[in-house]
Order: C-alpha cells, then structure tokens, then sequence
C-alpha cells in the first residue's frame, strides 16, 4: 500500500514525486513507457518563460511567475544545467509594438521583474544576428533555458534516491476506489495508494475519466523543431520569440543550454494523441519564419528535426484539482508547465495536505542529486583521479559529444537507471551530436545488453517493439 | 617532445606512418580511438581492396592486415582505445585513455588521418515518425559484420554511395530482401563496378531521381513513402508511392570528420569539408599535414594509401629540414570540376592534381590553364561524380605559371 500514486513520469510528475519524498511516505510513480520524461517533456522549448505571457490573475501567471523564480535553486540542486539568458519578443512594426506594449503590463502586473522594451539600436548590439527588419523588442531579463528531461530525470532520480518508487511500462487501465484509496491496475501489474495524483499529460484526461471525473478534455497539439549543430549555438544569446498574434507565439529561435540552436514550434491542433510524426509543411514554415528573424540561417547544419505533443486543456489555464477525496487532477498542463513545474508541484502537495496527506519531514532527505555530466564538467586533475579509480571514464564512446564509456555505465546503473539507446542518450548525449549515434549507436547497444545482461538483439531504442537488430546473422553472433 | 604525431591508425595513418619511418623518422606516434588498427576496413569484409597497390583483390581486413604487419615490423608506436580531444596550432595534442589518462604532447610535425563520418539522417528533415529501424548504411555494415547481427529484413536504401551499394548486397546474402535504392540525382554516387556487382547481379532496383518524403511506424519502422523528384529535386506528389519494410539505410554522403582540425584553426574548403592543402599535403598551419578521407572522401582505399604516403613522406622531411612555403600557385575549379587536391602548388616539382566533376559528362576536354595560356589539356570520353580523376603537371610547366584554372569544355 503506497501513500501516493503518482500517474506519470513527466517533468510535472517528476517534481511532484521528489517534492513529496522530502516526507515520510511511501511513493510510486507509474510510467506508460520504458523510460520517463517520455510525453511533452522530452520535446518542448526547453525554456522557463519569465511570464508576461500567460492572462493576469490565471492559474498559470500565477505558477509560472512562482516557478520560474524557484527554478534556478532546483536546478542547484539536482545538477541539472540552467542558463538565464534573458528572452525578447521581437517586433516588426507598430502593431507588433502595441502587443509588445500591452505584454510589458500584462507582465508588471503578473509579477515579472526587470520587462523592458528595447529599441532596434541596443537590440543589435544585444543580437547582432537579429534581422534588419526588426524594430523593436520586448526583453525579459529574467527567461532562461533548460533542459526539460535532464530536470525531469534528476527529479525523479532524486525522489528515487530518498525512496520513492518507480514502475515502468506501467500503462493505467483502470482505477478503482477502495476503503483507503485507489487500486490502480495496468495489465500485468496492480497498486493500492491512499492518493492519487494524475499527471498524465497529454493522457490526462482518459485517466481522469477512469477515475471518474469526466469534467475537462485534453487534446494534443503539434509542436515540431529542427536543432542545429553546436557550431550553430552562438548565432543568439537570448531566446528569441515573435510577436505573438492569434495565430499563436510563432517561430522561436534559441540556443539551447547544451549548446545547439533550437527552432520552431509549429502549432497544428490535431486529433490522434499518438502521432508524432513530422510533416513536411511544418519544417517548411519553421525554415521560412526562422528565416525571417535573423540575417542568416545556416541551414545545412540541422541536426535533426522533431515533434512533441503539448497537453492542451479545455479550460484555457492549468486544471489543477480535486475531482473527488483523495485524488488530485495535474492537467492541461501546456507552456508554461515546465517553467511553472516547481510550483506546481508544491501546490499540488498542499492540496494533498488539505485532503488528509500527514506530511512528516524526513529525517535522511537528501535534495542533493550528483549533475548527468559530473564527469564531463570535470576539470583534467579531476578527471584523472576518476579515470585512476574507473578506467572506463578513459575510454571515449561518443566520439562527436566526448562521452565515455564509464559515464554510459552511470546512466545504466543510477537512478533512474537507463534502458535503453534512447535513454543513454537523454542521459548523457552520446549519439545527440553530429553522427547521431551512426558510430556509437552499435557500442552503446553492447553495452546495454552486457550490463542489463539482456541479448544484444533485445536491446530497444525506446523500448516497446522498438528492437535495433531483428537476428543473427547466418554465421551467428561470436558469444 | 615528439618529432612525428599521428591522429587515426585507419589506412591513412599507417600508410602515413610506413613513409614517415621510410623516410628516416624514428620517433613516431599513433593515436587510435578504436581497438585495433585498421579504421573502418575491419568492417569491409567484401573483396576489391588493393588491385592498385598490390594486384590482387582483398578484403578489407586483409588490407588493413597487410599495414598493420608493417607497423609492427617496423617498430612503429601507436595507443589504442585512444581519443585525441584537442590540437592547438603550436602542435599541442591533447587525448584520452584507459591507461593514461588524460594527457598531453607537443610534436615537430603532426598528420591528421581521422577519417570521415556517414551524413545522418536528422540532416535531411525528412518528415514522418522516428522509429528503430533506420540506420546510417556503415552503422548496418558495423552490426552485420562486425558485431554479427541483423538489423532488418525488409530494406530500402536511400542514397546510391558505395556502402549503400554494398550493404545492399550484404542484406541480400543475409537473407534480406532489398526492395529498392532510391538515389536524389540522375546518377549514381557510387563505383560503376559496385552498381553492377551489388545491384545488378541481384535484380535490386536502382531508382534514380527517387527519394524518401515520408517515414512510417510507430516503435519500429514499418514503410516509407518514395516519390520521383522534378529538376530542382523537389519530390512530384503525383508520384508518391508506398513501400512497407522495417529497414531504411542511408548512404547520403560522407563528410571529412574536420573537428580537430578547426580547433587547431586549420583553414579549410567548403567544397571538401576538408582542409586547403599543398602538393605535400601541408596545410595551412605550419607542421600539420593531412591524407585520406579526412582530406576529402576518396573512392578506392589505394588512393587513400597513396595519398598518406606523400603526406607521411613531406612530414618526414618537414621534420628534418623545417622547409617552408615559398610561392603559392592556386589551382581554381570552374564548377564543372567541383575541386582539386591539392588546392595549392608551391613547389615546382611534379604534381598529381586529383579532382572530381560535378555531373555526368561525356567527351569532354579537361584544360588547364594560366591567364590565356593553356598548360595542358585532356579528352576523358566519360566523367562521373563517383569517380575522382587525376591528372599529373610537370615540374617545368609549374616552374612558369602564376595560377591554374582546372576547366572543362563539353
């Protein structure tokens, strides 16, 4: 019997999971995948908005003005890398400059500190990449840049680290009240918790549904990038988001915290929560209105293109709730969710508190998570001593990114241990760079099946069917 | 101090080594990120190495074996499992490994030989989903013959390179069936003799002007979507047809894996991706030289033993006589040949100039010329993109020319 269930693996669940193992209790989170940070997490702009954005007085102005200040101690703590770099909203003419203008007191009045419009002279001193055409802009000292699952795998490898639980390909086929709770089954496996907690993304609403509450919908709406070289990182300092019209934010352009330079999202409402598939209208119009903010594109160094699903509410603002005792809805959790993610998350614990959830702190907590990249961040002495005592840290795996054998080994064995190519890759960046895991790809598959001692030919991308060899080969594999 | 330094052990940096110990250097390092030596022949296990070098057909192992026999012999140095992290333009290297660490050496002279990498397929933006189940055609090569697995059994092959060739080949002795290679332009990128053995000799369809718009499946691949494409190489929505296969390869091109070279500032052309070179293969910062696929992708692994030779043999002299450059000749291509190695003469003694054409020409005339002054020229009754050309000037008409402009007349 767990104190708390929680449904879903993403940054949202993440948070809620490593703020509630700060008390005595027993927690799990279920995860419909092989790996978290799986949904909405793993492709988003990766940025925490200062929050002039959202409508004043809505739940998430509120929360993301809360988080986004939270942000930078989290981050401390887990090791996860957070880059304040400031964001402008650039404008193109005088209507541009009206919205930028009614941004700047929506922004005051939501809390946001230091909004201030720039003019086109000190903006091209500040981006000298900025297209001619651009007048003025809408600057936000406060913005910064994360990485969405790197936040998400610490959290939820920290909450790990001080006890809670995390339960895999775990997909919710129905919850059902008890005396004391809920009995929450997939197919092959069951939980009882006293509380629920739902934060099932893009899922959100069918869970709530199960459980009974059939108040709100969530429907998927398309968000397709294209990430450029490193080479490409320096082109912008700040994120740089258009104008936004009724048509949506546009077009952004930033430089991501590892380095690349991120373009896009579009934004397509559509009906099939499984597709996530890029089209070829979507990386034409991020092509053309990327064009349009800058003087030079260097296209020819796109990395790779993809496209994640945002969790879009029916209600227009977050739906953070309580359909019934002991359960507590997370949904509709579309931007600013990342940015908000702290906050939310300890909001959703007061809620839990109000409904009877004891909160004794406990006495071992560690908020301390060890940063994905200790070694890499290493300087050469320190290196040298990890390399003495681990001579895997010596040998090199991912020749585009410099990432080692031993620091694969890591993402393997530390919580919340990697299963597969995919999850290496979150974890650590081998195959993220330029080759994309053409010469890698093959050695982290052996690693893999060596150190989850599982066959080679079992060894998945990102679980599921998703098998990298499908045989031997006639002579066989040497064993 | 080291005199000699040589990043990568692959065919280059051995054939670079051998000429460099011929040459009376003593004191020479390998650096070898893989295991072994031999670079990415260990995992060319199909024969057509060596007819240039020796006169026999071998397998590429039996080629790397034939090298690394020789390093051996003559007692020359290398470091294995060993990731050179970063050079300056004082010839400072910086590396990895197991044993050592991370660690430091300064050197006379330095070769660059680190190879080149497969374009990936992030770099195409083609739309649909991200399966398991695409695969760069060398990483296919790496899990079939090297690691003794089978990556798929239902196969299209975007891009008609050489090892998309082959492993086209490969998969169908495996038992897999290859539906189709798909190739953007009107010709092949890759060998004549590799269109003829691996696809021809099979029945596996060559669909040029073809390419992949769409990407199918959900865990693993499940399809793709062709089209034929118009002159500007834009797909024909008309034309759009479904295959269902659980495998796409990718042979869309090889890149010169440049890094180092643009830490240590070294200049380089945007037509190779490799750097701007001598005869001597000496590049733009002073005791850096640089050979074979790192330099620019080559065709057949003798051109690139040949080329490393040169380059081991000018390091070696370099070292012992600090000789530097005293005029610059520039050699200019006029689009129809795309480039030439070297890019710049500045010796008068007798140059090989290797270059590549643009597209598919037919009784042409390749003409050198300075100012109005024709040097040389040459009727080819075929050119082909695929196959790299050469053509040799003397040390006399060298001796008088301010510039060369590589041309073609069709």
């Amino acid at each position: 019997m767990y104190d708390v269930a929680i449904i879903g693996a993403g940054v949202i669940g993440g948070m809620t999971a490593r703020t509630l193992s700060k008390y005595n209790l027993k927690i799990c989170i279920l995860e419909k995948e092989n790996d978290v940070a799986m949904g909405a997490t793993k492709a988003n702009s990766a940025i925490v908005h200062a929050g002039f954005d959202a409508k004043v007085g809505s739940l998430k102005a509120r929360l993301n003005v809360q988080g986004s200040k939270k942000m930078p101690a989290v981050c401390k703590e887990l090791g996860v890398k957070y880059k304040n770099n400031g964001s402008l909203v650039i404008g193109f003419d005088d209507e541009d400059r009206n919205t930028l203008n009614e941004l700047l007191n929506r922004g005051i009045k939501n809390g946001v500190e230091g909004l201030r419009i720039v003019e086109k002279q000190e903006l091209k001193q500040m981006e000298p990449n900025l297209s001619d055409d651009v007048l003025c802009a809408l600057y936000a000292p406060t913005g910064a840049i994360i990485c969405p699952y790197d936040l998400t795998i610490a959290a939820i490898g920290n909450a790990m680290d001080n006890g809670a639980e995390l339960k895999r390909n775990f997909a919710v086929e129905s919850i059902d009240d008890t005396l004391n709770g809920y009995i929450i089954k997939s197919q092959n496996d069951s939980v009882e918790a006293r509380f629920a907690v739902n934060c099932a993304g893009i899922y959100s609403d069918k869970i709530a549904a199960l459980a009974g509450d059939n108040g709100f919908d969530v429907h998927a709406r398309r968000g397709e990038y294209i990430l450029l070289d490193k080479e490409c990182g320096g082109m912008v300092t700040h994120t740089i988001f258009r104008t936004p019209t009724k048509m949506g934010k546009g077009i952004l352009v930033s430089p991501t915290v590892d380095g690349n330079l991120l373009l896009g999202p579009t934004s397509v409402d559509i009906t099939d929560k499984e597709n996530k598939a890029t089209t070829q209208d979507g990386i034409d119009e991020i092509i053309k209105k990327a064009k349009e903010n800058l003087v030079t594109l260097p296209l020819a160094k796109t990395i790779t293109s993809f496209c994640g699903l945002r969790a879009v509410g029916s209600t227009g603002d977050f739906i953070i709730n309580s359909p019934k005792k002991h359960f507590i809805n997370a949904a509709g959790i579309e931007s600013p969710g990342l940015s908000a993610s702290p906050a939310i998350a300890k909001y959703i614990v007061e809620l839990l508190s109000e409904q009877g959830l004891t909160l004794v702190k406990k006495q071992n907590y560690n908020p301390i998570r060890m940063s994905s990249h200790t070694f890499f961040e290493a300087s050469t002495e320190e290196k040298n001593k990890m390399i003495k005592e681990n001579p895997s840290y010596g040998r090199i795996v991912c020749r585009c990114e410099g990432i080692t054998e031993g620091e694969i080994i890591d993402a393997i064995h530390r919580n919340p241990g990697a299963r597969d190519l995919d999850g290496i890759k979150r974890r650590t960046r081998a195959q993220m760079g330029r080759c994309q895991g053409g010469f890698c790809g093959p050695y982290i598959t052996e690693i893999l099946s060596r150190e989850l001692e599982i066959p080679f030919d079992k060894v998945t991308k990102f679980g599921g069917q998703s098998l990298i060899n499908v045989a031997k080969t006639k002579g066989g594999a040497p064993q | 101090m080291r005199d000699l330094v040589i990043i990568g052990g692959g065919p280059a940096g051995m054939s670079a080594a051998i000429a460099a110990r011929e040459s009376g250097i003593q004191d020479i390092l390998i650096l070898e990120r893989d295991g072994q030596l031999g670079g990415i022949l260990q995992q060319c296990i199909h024969n057509g190495f060596g007819l240039h070098m020796f006169g026999e057909e071998l397998t590429g192992p039996e080629y790397a074996w034939k090298y690394e026999k020789k390093v051996n012999e003559l007692g020359i140095e290398y470091k294995l499992n060993t990731m050179v992290l970063d050079i300056t333009e004082d010839k400072i290297i910086t590396a990895t490994n197991s044993s050592d660490g991370v660690f430091q050496i300064k050197a006379k002279a330095i070769i660059l030989a680190m190879g080149c990498r497969e374009r990936s397929k992030g770099a195409l933006n083609i739309a649909g989903t991200r399966p398991a189940g695409i695969y760069s055609a060398g990483t296919a090569q790496k899990y079939v013959n090297t690691m003794g697995y089978l990556p798929g059994k239902n196969v299209v092959i975007l891009g008609s390179g050489d090892i998309g060739l082959i492993m086209a080949r490969r998969m169908t002795l495996e038992g897999a069936k290859v539906h189709a290679v798909c190739e953007l332009m009107s010709y092949s990128g890759g060998l004549a003799r590799n269109i003829e053995q691996c696809l021809n000799d099979f029945n596996i369809p060559l669909r040029l002007e073809h390419t992949v718009v769409e990407i199918h499946g959900k865990d693993r691949l499940e399809g793709v979507t062709v089209a034929r494409v118009d002159q500007n190489r834009k797909p024909i929505p008309e034309t759009r047809e479904y295959i269902p296969c659980d495998t796409l390869l990718l042979s869309v091109g090889l890149i010169p894996e440049n890094e180092l070279s643009k830490k240590a500032d070294i200049k380089l052309s945007g037509v190779t991706n490799g750097a701007v070179v001598d005869q001597d293969r000496h590049t733009s910062c002073e005791g850096i030289f640089a050979c074979g696929n790192v330099l620019h992708v080559h065709d057949l692994v003798d051109f690139v033993s040949k080329e490393a030779e040169i380059a081991g043999k000018s390091a070696a002299e370099y070292i012992k006589s600090g000789k530097k450059q005293s005029f610059v000749i520039p050699i200019k291509a006029d689009g129809k040949i795309r480039y030439s190695v070297p890019q710049i003469i500045t010796e008068a003694k007798d140059v090989t100039v290797y270059f590549r054409v643009s597209d598919v020409y037919k009784n042409a005339k390749i003409v050198i010329t300075d100012g109005n002054k024709t040097v040389l020229s040459k009727n080819k009754a075929k050119l082909a993109p695929g196959e790299m050309e050469k053509i040799t000037l003397k040390a006399e008409q060298i001796k008088s020319v301010k510039e060369l402009h590589f041309c073609l007349e069709v």
